[in-house]
């Protein structure tokens, strides 16, 4: 079985800064890393083509630092990476994005089948969770979104059953293959990378095509251009009236804590949603 | 595409077992405002089996028209039956705005339909206003990395669509006056052409952890640092008969799970009493809890932005002022639960 995991190189959202002045992110001081939902991607699939046999692909797009993305990939057991990268592709939204991603899958397509298409449950900085369906609806085939757990493969039916999680639990799903599944935390733990994978990944030069590499590619559609929604403004949240300082030595403080809880004291009587 | 083809504020109306979630419902008394302003209706979309008596419930809610598809093949949630139908109906009536609930099924629905009309999507709002003159929908959420918002916008495509986070929005008083259309439409998807089935639903109602309904959530941050740190709190929560919620760098921390995480990518909240120790007051956290009734921070950093947040602020070392804040509360609550006995505060 041949699966296609999408990969993301995202800044460090815990590190980066946004510049209080102009309010705008200040990019240099974030470190970039693999987004961790996708790490978590690699890793089921390192999983299944164990059990099933077959390939590992990565594909990224991005700039060329995404290439360190890709190698990371390529330590947690990823056999192939391709970084799709050019200009034209820059400051797509998640339309603009899952067509440049399934244009390129449609090219590898045609190179080595792919059984399965594999993507984060969302990106840490955009946070959306759109791309992983939206590639699903252009290459028709059934996207399943919050995947926690594959229960079961049948290659010969082409059929697999996963767990998607939902509110407060989770749906058993049978899909017919190829299919798309966006991952979770929960799926599995991301292992430490055996040595051999860490010295070929450190060697390892992914495969980079620009826009020019596609096959029948609407330029239309890329990037900025085909992206339907723009940044309007951006402005630091309203600052309500403020806080209520309660001051004094710290003895004083708990004092006045304590009698400004007073009158709601009759909740700490019993445990929120254990109504009796 | 001719933008002035499409008129009217369209919200996805969630149902799960039959029943209409509540975030159907808050989202009705958002799109109401919008579809005041632009001067149009506002309309529901309700897909499953044996549900057009719930579509009535709709119009209490604030709805003037409610689009109803009831067929056996959109009993359980899939992406390929409700995407197909919704873009269907997209197509047919021209909506120029349309709203689904952030839940896993409202966030993979508004993906797959995005794609199948080509049009844009905000995922994750919080705040929905409209430009009247420009017909403009303005969808924001808090923006990547830090204390910033940002306004997203759609200018070219229709419908301009966004998802919004449950209880973010409140949910409206019914008016059970209020009465409206059922417009019923049909999907001509078969059973037999499907790829997906749905075996089994498995709801785990007693979860451990139920920060949604909680009346009282003692919150940690990075600030607590440690294990040790964290068990001060916990303390704290046991004493207040409060749950235990954190920020999502507590969560990363390993600290405690996911199921605790407050904020954009956690759970919004909206307890009666909100403590937040050792939290920065990252817009992302803040969106999770900013409605609750009564918020009190304690950070050791005056400049915290939590303390924009609160309504009560403490600058205070946590290590030193919890431990002392739960005896006294356990002092103080001991001569209540006791007998009644006012206690001494
Ligand atoms: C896409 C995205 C989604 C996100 N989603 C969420 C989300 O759902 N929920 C969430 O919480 N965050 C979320 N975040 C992260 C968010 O931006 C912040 O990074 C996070 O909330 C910070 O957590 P914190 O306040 O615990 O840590 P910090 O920012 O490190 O703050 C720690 C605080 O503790 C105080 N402190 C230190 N020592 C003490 C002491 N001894 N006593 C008292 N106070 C002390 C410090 O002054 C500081 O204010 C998200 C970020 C991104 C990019
Ligand atoms: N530029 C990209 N290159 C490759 N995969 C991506 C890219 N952007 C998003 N993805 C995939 O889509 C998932 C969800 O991203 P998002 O929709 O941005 O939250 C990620 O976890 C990746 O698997």
């Amino acid at each position: 079985m041949n699966i296609l995991v999408c990969i993301k190189q995202v800044p460090d959202t815990k590190i980066i800064k946004v510049n209080p002045k102009t309010n705008t992110l200040d990019r240099s001081s974030a470190p970039t890393i693999l987004n961790p939902y996708d790490a978590h991607a690699v890793e089921e699939a390192v999983r299944l083509r164990k059990e099933h046999g077959g390939k590992i692909i990565v594909l990224s797009m991005g700039p060329p630092q995404a290439r360190l993305a890709i190698r990371k990939c390529i330590e947690i057991g990823a056999d192939e990476g391709y970084l799709i990268s050019d200009r034209r592709f820059a400051g797509a939204d998640t339309l603009a994005t899952s067509y440049a991603l399934f244009k390129a899958i449609e090219k590898l397509k045609e190179e080595e089948g792919i059984e399965l298409v594999l993507c984060g449950k969302h990106a840490i900085d955009g946070d959306t969770g759109q791309t992983g369906p939206g590639i699903a609806r252009r290459m028709g085939i059934p996207p399943l979104t919050n995947v926690i757990k594959v229960e079961e493969v049948d290659l010969d039916k082409k059929l697999m059953k996963v767990r998607r999680k939902i509110e407060n639990g989770y749906e058993l799903i049978q899909t017919s293959l190829p299919c798309l599944l966006t991952i979770e935390k929960e799926m599995n733990e991301v292992s430490y990378s055996p040595l051999p994978n860490m010295m070929r990944a450190a060697r390892y030069e992914p495969i980079v095509w620009t826009v020019d590499d596609l096959n029948d590619v609407d330029i239309k559609q890329l990037g900025l251009k085909g992206s339907p929604t723009i940044v309007g403004k951006m402005w630091p949240p309203e600052k309500s009236s403020g806080a209520e300082m309660i001051e004094g030595s710290t003895k004083e403080q708990v004092e006045k804590l304590l009698s400004v809880t007073y009158e709601k004291r009759e909740l700490f009587g019993v445990k929120g949603g254990e109504k009796s | 595409m001719n933008l002035e083809e499409y008129r009217g504020v369209w919200v996805f109306i969630e149902q799960q077992e039959g029943q209409i979630i509540d975030v159907g419902l808050e989202l009705l008394g958002a799109g109401r405002d919008l579809a005041d302003k632009l001067e149009v209706d506002l309309c529901g979309v309700l897909l499953g089996h044996n549900v057009k008596d719930s579509a009535k419930e709709l119009f209490a809610y604030g709805a003037d028209k409610v689009y109803v598809i009831d067929d056996p093949v959109l009993e359980k949630y899939r992406t390929e039956t409700h995407m197909t139908a919704v873009g269907d109906l997209v197509r047919k009536y021209k909506p120029e705005i349309f709203i689904y609930g952030a839940t896993s099924n409202g966030k993979d629905l508004a993906s797959a339909v995005a794609t199948e009309v080509m049009t844009g999507l905000t995922a994750d709002t919080t705040l929905l206003d409209v430009n009247v003159e420009k017909r403009l929908f303005e969808a924001s959420r808090p923006a990547f990395g830090g204390n910033i918002m940002a306004t997203i916008l759609c200018k070219k495509h229709r419908p301009q669509m966004a998802t919004v986070r449950p209880k973010v929005m409140p949910k409206p008083e019914p008016d059970h006056t209020r009465k409206g259309e059922i417009i019923e439409e049909k999907i001509s998807i078969k059973e037999e052409d499907l790829r997906t089935k749905v075996l089994e639903i498995v709801r785990d109602m007693n979860k451990a952890v139920n920060l949604e309904d909680a009346d009282v959530i003692v919150a940690a941050g990075k600030g607590i640092k440690d294990e040790k740190g964290f068990a001060m709190v916990k303390e704290l929560a046991d004493v207040l008969n409060a749950t235990v919620g954190a920020s999502r760098d507590l969560v990363e921390a390993g600290l405690c799970g996911h199921d605790h995480q407050v904020g954009q990518t956690g759970l919004t909240v909206t307890p009666k009493i909100y403590f937040a120790i050792g939290i920065s007051g990252a817009v992302q956290h803040v969106v999770g809890m900013q409605n609750s009734e009564m918020i009190i921070a304690i950070n050791n950093d005056p400049e915290a932005a939590i303390f924009n947040a609160a309504h009560y602020g403490i600058v205070a070392d946590a290590f030193e002022i919890v431990p002392m804040l739960t005896e006294e509360f356990r002092k103080a609550l001991k001569g209540e639960k006791a007998g009644g006995v006012t206690a001494d505060v």
